[in-house]
This record gives structure tokens, sequence and C-alpha cells, in this order.
């Protein structure tokens, strides 16, 4: 069934969409250009049927350029069909927000912009969601370390067995 | 942002020039169920604008999980949705065993459905209960807290803990039914089912309740899915969307269930919602402890699940499948996979990406209540901030998923 | 097991906290009221809360403590239990509930997140509240069951009940040592 969806969206804009294939357990999915997802998006949007808004998010493939990947998860109600599409984004490269197809796109978007530090173009709202503002870095970059934290409180000095003495922001 | 109404010259009724106020509900606060900074634009009392700030809890649950072999990622899985840890539980395992492709034995399947449903019975019993809370009827939630202690009990005599249960393991269950939990449950839903009924009788038609959540927080079948929402959220619109029956998985095929589907949007349908499919999470409860059969709880590849204990004190390959699991992991084909299940607020996925080793490359989760969020501020626009809260609550925001 | 800084000294030896017999019935006193009336502020962010919630309800009651009234406003109340994870976005606004606080004041770390970070040691979590604010009772456990909060409530009565305690305090409590 989205196999045909994927057929579809190869035969109408060529260029955009390329490399389809089957995924582990029947999935199917494409990869699709980054200037061009927008477009893609709508035609999934207006023509296919897929109204609803998708899983979007982004993995670090640190070691390959383009080094982002982003994925978007689409689920169409009306035909029960699910497509996933898969952008790869450079360092530095921005990526076209399709929040003008689907406004459930907005946090995700947001997400991707704050975990990983991809730029989103045409976002209405683009601020950092889950970390602070003060914030330096992207944490779900894999350069990021897994314990650097940037307290905003200093912290206090324990004394205690386990951890010693000094102050806790030294690890 | 001050705004000023200069009113015209001569206008004897025209109010007084106001400002807007902006009230932060800020991240302690006894409303907002975990923590949400809501940045609330009033004129007089009735809402024109909200700013949600999430991130408060927002504890690296995807970075952790890197560093994680992929079977102890169960504990953090856990803590999403905490009110109901063993949906996210098998949403996890479904993912890998998607990427391994692997086959669970039938009993795992249907004791990973027992455990699911009583734990969707607890999340919608304290939503529900939380519901009457914030509208000031403290009883429900005595009640509804005394029928989810009880499911906890049963679930301490399966899996161990009472909320953050750790039970599913990649290629079937971590542990079998104890003697006698089969009709200690039965007694225990039939128990619960006196206090849903009891709880319905009490909130649903009541004439204060209904006239406090009936149109407030409405949201249109088109609008709910250009935003995402999935689960009761999206079902009170109007749209008849469920995972389990779309695209069943486990042993939802062979259940027989309704899908309550409501007509409205508004904050009283989503809360009917949840009475419902309380019903039939009861009804699915039962039926799968009748087909029930007895056989193996877990693969018996000792590639995915550990061995048996006596093969791992007396045999070699027993301690050499046990010693390389338990440090390096299981070793999942390398690949990416996007699996989802029907969690309590909606459609629960996971998207996995595996570099052939024994850590996770990635782990995505989507969590169901982020669109429900991002429509908040258009739900409660025009409404009166004491609405705020109802239509907060009916979105079932759960801390642990949200910001994970 | 209280610690031995909080008992009152039957001999003491710095000249400030030695105590008349007058002065050590009414810090007996006082301080059987303060243990009796909890006023709790829950400061709930995660898992935790779920055990708080059947903490408060019928089966695991925390009335018969006393301590069951929960006020939402952090000048009303005496014990500030931090249910569930803290991290590095919340720890300013946990720092300022803590100073609008009045004393005197315990502070309850509930479950293993709130006391040493638990199993989120990365860049987001802070790892134990008592890097931030002084903490009187730890509650370990991954959500600890009720009955042992009821310990810890039990554990923090008693060590209220053996501190120093007067009628009229006239001295200015120390500031809790913390960077500024």
């Amino acid at each position: 069934m989205s196999k045909a969806v994927i057929d579809a969206l190869v035969q109408r804009l060529p260029e955009a969409v390329y490399d389809p294939y089957v995924g582990v357990g029947g999935d199917d999915c494409a990869f699709v250009r980054r200037e061009r997802i927008v477009e893609v998006c709508r035609a999934l949007k207006q023509d296919l049927g897929f109204d609803m808004a998708p899983y979007v998010t982004a993995v670090d493939y640190l070691g390959q350029t383009p080094r982002f990947e982003v994925v978007y998860e689409c689920y169409s109600t009306k035909a029960n069909a699910r497509v996933r599409l898969r952008v790869k984004v450079g360092e530095g490269e921005e990526l076209p927000s399709v929040t003008s197809v689907w406004r459930g796109a907005n946090w995700f978007e947001r997400y991707v912009f704050d975990m990983y530090g991809i730029p989103v173009t045409g976002h209405p709202d683009l601020r950092r969601l889950l970390m602070y503002p003060e914030f330096e870095g992207n944490p779900l970059r894999k350069d990021y370390p897994l314990r650097g934290r940037q307290p905003l409180v200093p912290e206090r000095e324990i004394h205690d067995i386990f951890r010693g003495p000094g102050p806790a922001t030294r690890d | 942002m001050a705004e000023e109404r200069v009113p015209a010259a001569d206008d004897l009724l025209a109010p007084l020039p106001t400002k807007k106020m902006v009230l932060n509900m800020g991240p302690s606060h006894p409303a907002t169920h975990g923590v949400t900074k809501f940045l609330v634009e009033l004129d007089g009392e009735t809402v024109t604008d909200l700013k949600i700030d999430i991130g408060y809890l927002h504890r690296g649950f995807e970075k952790s999980c890197e560093s994680s072999t992929w079977t102890q990622v169960f504990p953090y899985t856990d803590r999403l949705n905490y009110v109901s840890s063993i949906m996210n539980n098998v949403g996890y395992a479904l993912a890998v065993e998607k990427l391994c492709k692997l086959e669970i034995p039938e009993r795992a399947k249907y004791l990973r459905v027992v455990t699911s449903e009583l734990h969707r019975i607890c999340d919608h019993l304290t939503l529900v209960g939380a519901q009457g809370l914030e509208l000031g009827a403290m009883t429900i939630v005595i009640f509804a807290v005394e029928a989810r202690d009880l499911i906890w009990d049963r679930l301490t005599e399966l899996c161990g803990a009472r909320l953050t249960s750790n039970y599913a393991r990649i290629g079937g269950v971590a542990r079998d039914l104890p003697e006698g939990w089969i009709e200690k449950t039965l007694k225990t839903l039939d128990r619960t089912a006196e206090v849903r009924d009891e709880i319905d009788a009490l909130l649903s038609r009541n004439r204060i309740f209904a006239d406090r959540l009936r149109g407030v927080g409405a949201i249109s079948r088109a609008d709910a899915l250009d935003y995402g929402f999935t689960g009761p959220c999206l079902r009170a619109t109007g749209e008849p969307y469920d995972v389990r029956k779309a695209q069943p998985y486990l042993v939802y095929d062979r259940i027989d269930f309704d899908v309550p589907v409501g007509s409205n949007g508004d904050t009283l349908d989503r809360f009917l919602m949840r009475v419902e499919e309380l019903r039939q999470s009861d009804r699915i409860v039962r039926q799968c402890l009748q087909q029930m059969a007895p056989g193996e709880i877990i693969v018996e590849d000792f590639r995915y699940a550990l061995p048996p204990k006596p093969l791992v004190y007396g045999t070699i390959e027993g301690v050499m499948a046990h010693f390389k699991q338990i440090m390096e992991g299981i070793k999942v084909p390398a690949g990416e996979a996007y699996s989802y299940t029907e969690a309590a607020n909606g459609e629960l996925g996971f998207y996995l990406v595996s570099d052939g080793g024994g850590r996770p490359y990635k782990i995505g989760l989507r969590a169901p209540v982020w669109p429900m969020l991002t429509a908040l501020p258009q739900m409660t626009k025009g409404a009166l901030l004491a609405d705020l809260v109802p239509v907060y609550d009916s979105i079932n925001y759960i801390a642990g998923e949200v910001e994970q | 097991m209280s610690s031995d800084l909080d008992t009152l000294p039957v001999i003491a030896t710095r000249r400030d906290e030695a105590q008349s017999w007058l002065q050590k019935i009414v810090s007996k006193g006082v301080g059987w009221g303060r243990k009796y009336s909890l006023f709790q502020y829950p400061f709930v962010t995660a898992c935790c809360g779920m055990e708080y919630m059947s903490l408060q309800m019928a089966r695991y009651d925390l009335d018969r403590f006393g301590a069951a009234a929960p006020r939402f406003t952090p000048r009303q109340a005496d014990l500030l239990m931090v249910v569930g994870t803290i991290n590095c976005k919340q720890a300013p606004v946990l720092r300022r509930v803590y100073e609008q606080m009045a004393e005197p004041k315990w502070v309850m770390a509930f479950g293993v997140c709130a006391s040493s970070g638990g199993f989120y040691d990365n860049y987001a979590t802070v790892q134990g509240i008592d890097r931030i604010i002084p903490v009187d009772v730890y509650v370990p456990g991954c959500p600890p069951r009720p009955e042992q909060v009821i310990d810890a409530i039990i554990l923090l009565q008693k060590k209220i009940q053996d501190q120093p305690h007067k009628l009229f305090d006239r001295e200015k409590p120390p500031l809790p040592p913390a960077g500024r």
C-alpha cells in the first residue's frame, strides 16, 4: 500500500525523491533532497492524503558527510499507510520548515534545532525547546560529552564519604 | 506586552483602557501536573495567548541510552510515561525485535498485553482522578488511587515494583505469573469496575462537572489531524484511529474490544473517552487471561535472551552467552526501524538506529503529547483562566515522556 | 539513626548551646508541636509524584503523622519535599522556592534522583539536590515505597524533636552555604 505512495512520489517529483527502498519490517522509505522537502510534503498532504502531522527526528552520523539526517515518519489516516522520508543535511546547512504544511511539526523541528543544532528556516517560533537559553552547544550531537553539565546555580561543596571533598562541578 | 485600548471620546459605554497581563504559572504549581511553565496573556480573566515553556524535567533519556546496552535501556523507558510504564517497555521491545526480526512466543505476547492494559487502566484512573481533583471533586481522586493501588499490588507480585516495572525484555518478558495471580487479578478488576462505575455515576452526568467541561477546549477533527493528535484526544474529535485496530500488534487482532469515539473534541469528551476505555481495557484483560496458554515466556535464542541459570552455572556455552550479553549487550543488526504502539495517551513511537553493536546508536521517541501541547494555545484561546486547568489536565501531560 | 549534631547534649560544652531546665522543657514542647504539624510543600516533578499521591491517599495515609496539609506556597510551608528529578533548568526555581520558605524549615529529598541524581548521570540532571540546598532526610528508592517515606517522616520527626527550639527566636539563622 505504501509502496504505491512512494512510487507516486517518485513519479511526480523524480529529482527530489530518490533511492526508494523497503526497510526492516516492511517500512516504505525514500530519500528526499533537502531543498525540496516542503514541496514533497505538500504533495503528500494534498494529493496523497497524508493528513496527520509527521514525527520528525534527526540522527547524527558523525564521520559521514553530510553529517545529519532528518527523518519524517508520515501517516495517512484515510489510507492507513506509513511512509518514511529521510533528508540528508550537512553541517551548517539549513532545513526548510514543514510547519506551513502541518502545524504539528512545530515542536519536533524545535527539538531538532535544540538538540542537534540544525537551523530550520521558515519556522514561526524557533527557540530552544528542552534546554535553557544559556546552554551552549547541542546535547545530542555525538561530540557533546555525556556528562557535560552547565549548571545554572553555583553548586555547594559537599563533604561526604562517597563523593569526597571539593566542589561538585568538577565531574 | 502591554496593549492599550483607547475608547472613542464620546463613547459612554466604552470600557476603561486596559492592559493585558502576563501571568506566569510557573514550573512548580499545584495544577500543572509535573513541570511546565505557562506564560498566560490575560485580558481580564480571558486567555488571549499562551506560551508554553517545557524542559524542566529533561533528563537526557536519549543520550543516556546511547551509552547503555540494549537491555539497560528498559529502566530508562520505564520512566518516560511513568504512570503506564509497561507500555513504554513493550513499545521499545517491539522496536528492537523489529530490527532483530525476532518472533516472540505466544505466552509472552499475552503477558505483554495483559500488563499493558492493566497499566492503561492505572493511567486512565490517574487522569480521571486528577481531573476531579483540579475541579474540586477531591473524593474522586481518593477512589481512583485506591483502585490504582490495588492494581499496583498485583503488578508488584508480578514485576517487583509498583510503578516502574521493567517487565519486558527483548524476546519476551522477564517473569512468569506467580501462583494464584489470575484469580486475584480478576477480583482486583471487579473492584476496579466498582470504583469506575462509582466515578462515572458521580461525575459524568454531574451538572457542575459537565458545565465546566462541555465546550471548553474544543478542537475540530481536521485541526487535530493537522496538529498530529493521536489517542483518546484524537478519538474525542471523531477520528476513529487506534493503532490496536489499524495495525494490530501482539495479540490485539484476536481480542474483541471496541474503540470509543467522541463527537465534539472538547474536554468533556476527552474525559468520557477515558472512562469508556477503562471499560474496554477491562474486557481485554479478561479475554487475554482466558485465552492464555502455558508456554515459554522468552525466546529460546541465547543471542538475545539470557540463558536459564542452570545452564549458566552448568555449561560453558551458557556462561559465555550470559557474559557476552551482560558485558557487551545484544548484537542488534545494523539498520533503522520505527515501531509504534497505542500507549495511554496516543501513538508512542520509537525510532531506533543501530550500528550493529551492543549499544543503541540513536533512540528517538515520539512523545504522544507534543502535538497536544502545540495545540494548547489554540484550544484555550478565548477561554477563561479557570478553564485552562481542566483543558490542560485532559491532555494527560506526563512530564517524563514530554521532556525526554 | 539521627545525627549526633542535632541531639541536645546532656552537658553542653559550648556556652551558647547550654540550656536551662526551663528552656529544655520549652524546647521539647515546641519541638513536639512542630514535628506533629508539618506543612509540606510538595515540589513534585517526576515519577516519585505518583508515589507521593499514593502516600497522601487513603491507604498509606500521611495525615496520621500530622503531615497531610500541602501548602502550595512556600511561605506557609515548613517541609520542602523535593519529589523527583531536578535538572539544571529547574535548579534556580528550586533554590528560589527554598529561599522563600520561612524558618524553621526542613528539606526531604524524596527518591534517588533528588538524593543523588539517580541513574541520570548526564548533561541535564543535578546530581542530588544537596548540591543546591541543604537536605535533612534522604529517601532512596526509585520510586520509594510509601512505607519508606513514612519511615523518613518518622525519622525527621525524631530529628525535629531533638533540635533546640526556642519560643522567641531572635537570632538570625545562618544562610545556607552556597556560592552566590
